[in-house]
């Protein structure tokens, strides 16, 4: 059986849809007047307005190497990270540091470490796994190229974004 | 021949229409972006330039560059021929516009013949050839519909368009644009001929009609450029784009371009016959307070100042009409097609009637 929709019964002033009409452009010209005035405020006007500071701290953006205080690289090329990686961004080529270096006992450091940003899934896992906090996912998002070979990180890209990290573990301090 | 009126004419064409109007087309699409978006608490375009002023240029220049694409199954002359068809009756129209009182003696008017105002319905009514043909070469369904729905409603509003002025030449009693101007100085703007001449009855009598006139005439008017809530032809939710979603680049820009210049035209149209033209009044207290008005007729530079400052009168005019058509557009929503149809016949069609038959007795029984 057919359902009767009922319609509502309109009063003499909506039939006529000037009231209405005039009262909607009462609401347009209340949000254009509150617009120019700069009373709304909605859009964030991207490359000169950034939302870096509400960014949370565990934000993961761009994954970079760390120096410690005393300004070595604490990345001693166990290539762990390497390993874990999902989707296999990471390239090291290990080295061995030169006996007569200030952080011989260390042995081993990266001669090459990059990180393909057009395969990185900013999963942080590199982050995880790390037994020597050499690796940390930055606040960096903005990675940008204009050819692939823009898009690797290399150990110097990776040691710009990273900077000193203070404090944490100092595995090999001397009074250790 | 009388070379100096074919030299004035032709300066006066083409500074009307490179210096006036198509710089107007191209920032009313701007004012529409950017309106548009404040209304919806958005900023629109403002990265071109200080404000985002010369994203006209930028769009002209993308427009330009593009791709001149002619689709394989279209009717190919028609295809070309429609968004010519499209803007040149827009552009024509406002020959007949009284746009200033004189600059150098020279009055501010292309072509002032003494059928004015059945030239322009003459011409604007042309602008349907555009959309029909672009709709029926186009060789789509989509566009089809848009150029069928656009002539119906063209016949539709253009009878209430015709009947709506009536009133303005019972009063006048010429069809001359100009003599329409010259009128409402004397006798006080259409619209409200009450102003400065309080306590007359009869004009205040008179400012029904003309009022009901207005009404029915600048909604006829935004139906004829199928503005929103009557855009149909082109309901973009219902038929892609209407009927220009075949075009591209240029040909499309011209259909753009020939919708703003139509509404440009409506509205210096509704100008002329309500708000006054170029005319605009200036309290004065040189022997007692007064009205008077600036014309272009005084000696040196003074009289070439008062021509521009009327031009400039008659386009800020304009320009705050295409205001309200941006306005009235991101306020309401589209028409339903028949209630578009039952509105346009039964009742602006008979509102504008009846108007006419009111506006007769008043002149009749309240002479001026």
């Amino acid at each position: 059986m057919a359902i009767t929709v009922r319609r509502p019964n309109l009063s003499w002033k909506e039939r006529i849809y000037l009231p209405a009409i005039l009262s909607g452009m009462v609401i347009t010209m209340r949000h254009l007047k509150n617009m120019i005035f700069g009373r709304t405020k909605v859009t964030m006007e991207y490359p000169e307005e950034k939302w870096d500071s509400h960014m949370p701290e565990h934000y993961r953006g761009a994954p970079a190497l760390v120096r410690d205080v005393a300004g070595r690289i604490r990345c001693v090329a166990c290539q762990l990270c390497e390993f874990i990686c999902p989707p296999r961004a990471i390239k090291i080529i290990p080295g061995e540091l030169p006996g007569d270096d200030k952080f011989a006992k260390v042995e081993k450091y990266p001669n090459e470490f990059d990180i393909d940003m057009i395969r990185c899934i900013y999963c942080g896992m590199c982050e995880e796994v790390c037994p020597e906090q050499a690796i940390f996912l930055r606040k960096d998002y903005a990675i940008t190229g204009f050819t692939r070979e823009d898009m690797v990180h290399d150990k110097e890209k990776l040691l710009e974004i990273g900077g000193v990290m203070h404090g944490v573990v100092l595995k090999w301090n001397e009074k250790k | 021949m009388n070379y100096f009126i074919i030299l004035t004419s032709l300066m006066k064409i083409l500074g009307v229409i490179f210096l006036i109007i198509l710089p107007m087309v191209s920032y009313s699409v701007y004012a529409e972006r950017r309106v548009s978006a404040l209304i919806q608490d958005r900023l629109g375009p403002n990265r071109v330039g200080p404000a985002g002023l010369f994203q006209p240029v930028a769009d002209a220049v993308k427009f330009l560059l593009k791709e001149d694409f002619t689709p394989a199954h279209v009717n190919t002359f028609y295809y070309w021929l429609a968004p010519c068809l499209a803007m040149v009756p827009a552009i024509a129209t406002i020959a007949v516009v009284p746009f200033g009182s004189t600059l150098l003696g020279v009055p501010m008017v292309i072509a002032d013949i003494n059928v004015g105002v059945l030239y322009v319905f003459a011409i604007a009514s042309l602008g349907v050839y555009g959309i029909v043909i672009a709709g029926w070469s186009s060789n789509s369904k989509y566009p089809f519909l848009g150029g069928v729905r656009s002539s119906s409603q063209m016949i539709s509003y253009e009878l209430s368009l015709g009947l709506a002025v009536i009133p303005i030449f019972l009063l006048v009693g010429q069809l001359r644009l100009t003599e329409i101007v010259r009128y409402q100085i004397e006798h006080g703007w259409m619209i409200a001929p009450f102003i400065g001449d309080w306590l007359n009855v009869q004009k205040w009598l008179l400012a029904i009609p003309m009022f009901v006139s207005f009404c029915v005439f600048t909604v006829a008017i935004f139906a004829e450029t199928n503005r929103l809530p009557f855009d149909l032809p082109e309901a973009e939710t219902e038929l892609v784009g209407g009927y220009h979603t075949e075009y591209g680049s240029m040909k499309f820009a011209l259909f753009f371009l020939g919708e703003y210049a139509a509404m440009i035209t409506g509205s210096a149209l509704i100008v002329t016959l309500f708000l006054g033209g170029w005319h605009l009044p200036i309290p004065s207290w040189n022997g007692g307070f007064h009205w008077t008005y600036i014309t272009g007729d005084a000696e040196g530079w003074r009289g070439i100042a008062g021509g521009l400052f009327n031009i400039a009168t008659f386009f800020g005019k304009v320009a705050m009409l295409l205001l309200v058509f941006i306005w009235v557009r991101w306020t309401l929503p589209r028409f339903r097609y028949d209630q578009l149809m039952r509105l346009g016949w039964v009742f602006f069609f008979e509102i504008a009637l009846v108007n006419i038959f009111l506006a007769a007795l008043m002149i009749a029984y309240f002479p001026a």
